[in-house]
């Protein structure tokens, strides 16, 4: 890979050339993975399941990010935009979860003795 | 790199106050002599970048930021699901039985199919291969096609069995404890019930059969006794709402309805507690995957058109992204087939592949989350 990147770079220097191999051998993978997850929703793990749901999905994500979007050969600032959005995404959704359990606690109970007194 | 090239050549050549010159003294456009020096500036490079690599790049790095935009987009839909998803599990769990695993997997491989022609039309853009290029372009635009039509077949599926968001479609509306559709409501829950207990029983037994081929009737034996009791069920809602909730031991007034989680009052409160009270509901189904209506409480049965709802909205929005990326792979296409394209210039093929990646890349999450719930 490296080779082909200098290789690139020497004869016009317009961005990287993904060799064939390299883009069928992800889609294989991307595939593989896919049928991963189906399969692992037919075993029952509790509640890991939807980590290894998820964890896959980022497996797959990278290798689309990485190598079909090009930011393994790219200027590293596009995967910081990238990785940056994640971040940001990952504080408003961390602190949205964090926030609804707080006001739980200040909701009256259920009044289940209403149906005696009325 | 780019940034050192201007430099360089502003320090040596300094060109700028000369283009603004030319190009006010000269009214018509004769963008040779309009960047006076470079004779042989390629007919596609515009006249504030110096080489078409800073120009591909800085193209590229604008529809980076464009793409991070559009990740927080979607990332506020995702919020909604994941605080929906924390606090009602079992909504998620009901509702997701109405979605067919088989076709969101299928689309799945359609559209990283599609992600794969994509990147080739780049390369081949990049190497010049015109003729690869159109080909590539039409397959990733077929893709898109088949992705659409999938979609279509699911969305017709949903509107039939009247799970479309919003008052007038959907049959899961409750309005001050009743159903709104008594009558939908019962096919619906024959139609989600029929199918999650087909489902339970195949994580149980021989594998998926039931979440394979759920387009088809529900299991024959099983899923009809559930189907009689969906319905008298629902029935039973319509015609004497208060009793019910009565013999439920839960009737909160209507306005803390909407707040309080299902639990008992006495571990209302924390998230985790709503998700342990998800837990205790599933067990005597030993399957995680088989919630039935009867095991929703009357406060979760409120809130289970939430759940069509965020699904459409997700999978709408994607699927706008999914008609637009279309849109512009068209586009493309029409380029392509008058040469625009080559090793020198291949900037919009590149930035919407990225585009269409990003599309994929979505949709990487959105099929585990929505079709996957387990």
């Amino acid at each position: 890979m490296s080779d082909a990147h200098t290789n690139d770079d020497h004869n016009h220097g317009i961005g990287h050339i993904t060799p064939v191999s390299l883009l069928v051998g992800i889609f294989a993978l991307l595939i593989f993975f896919t049928v991963l997850t189906v399969a692992v929703t037919y075993v029952d793990l509790g509640p890991a399941n939807i980590w290894i749901a998820l964890g896959v999905a980022v497996v797959k994500g990278a290798l689309v990010g990485l190598y079909f979007m090009h930011l393994r050969y790219d200027s590293p600032f596009n995967g910081l935009i990238l990785v940056t959005a994640f971040l940001f995404l990952a504080v408003f959704i961390g602190i949205s979860l964090m926030d609804t359990g707080e006001y739980q606690r200040n909701i009256p109970p259920p009044p289940t003795v209403r149906p005696v007194t009325g | 790199m780019p940034s050192r090239d201007i430099t360089e050549d502003r320090h040596d050549a300094d060109p700028r106050p000369r283009d603004i010159t030319d190009m006010s003294s000269d009214s018509a456009p004769q963008p040779d002599k309009a960047h006076g020096g470079h004779d042989n500036r390629p007919p596609h490079l515009a006249h504030h970048f110096e080489t078409p690599k800073q120009q591909f790049e800085s193209g590229k790095l604008g529809m980076w930021l464009f793409l991070a935009t559009e990740i927080l987009m979607f990332g506020g839909l995702f919020c909604a699901y994941a605080i929906y998803r924390g606090n009602h599990q079992d909504v998620f769990l009901y509702g997701y039985g109405a979605l067919d695993k088989m076709w969101g997997a299928t689309n799945t491989v359609v559209l990283l199919a599609s992600s794969l022609t994509m990147a080739w039309a780049v390369r081949a853009a990049q190497k010049g291969q015109q003729k690869l290029l159109i080909a590539m372009l039409v397959a990733t635009f077929m893709g898109g096609v088949g992705f659409m039509g999938i979609k279509a077949v699911e969305y017709k599926a949903k509107y039939d069995h009247n799970l479309f968001p919003g008052q007038q479609f959907n049959a899961f509306y409750y309005e001050s404890g009743k159903p709104k559709y008594p009558e939908k409501l019962a096919h619906a829950i024959e139609y989600i019930d029929g199918r999650n207990a087909g489902r339970g029983g195949a994580s149980h037994g021989t594998d998926g059969q039931g979440g394979e081929h759920s387009d088809a009737a529900p299991a024959p034996g099983e899923g009809q006794v559930l189907q009689g009791a969906g319905h008298q069920q629902a029935e039973a809602d319509a015609q004497a709402p208060a009793a019910v909730i009565v013999t439920a031991s839960f009737a909160p007034p209507a306005d803390v309805t909407n707040l309080a989680p299902p639990a008992s009052p006495a571990d209302a409160g924390v998230l985790d507690s709503a998700i342990d009270h998800a837990g205790v509901v599933q067990t005597p189904h030993a399957g995680h995957t088989q919630i039935l209506w009867e095991d929703l409480s009357q406060t979760e049965r409120g809130k289970v058109h939430i759940f069509f709802e965020i699904y459409f909205l997700m999978t709408g929005l994607h699927g706008l992204h999914v008609l637009i990326g279309m849109g512009l792979i068209g586009w493309l296409i029409l380029k392509a087939r008058a040469r625009t394209f080559g090793k020198e210039y291949f900037t919009p093929v590149d930035v919407i592949g990225l585009y269409w990646h990003l599309v994929d890349l979505i949709w990487i999450f959105l099929f585990p989350l929505l079709y996957l719930i387990h």
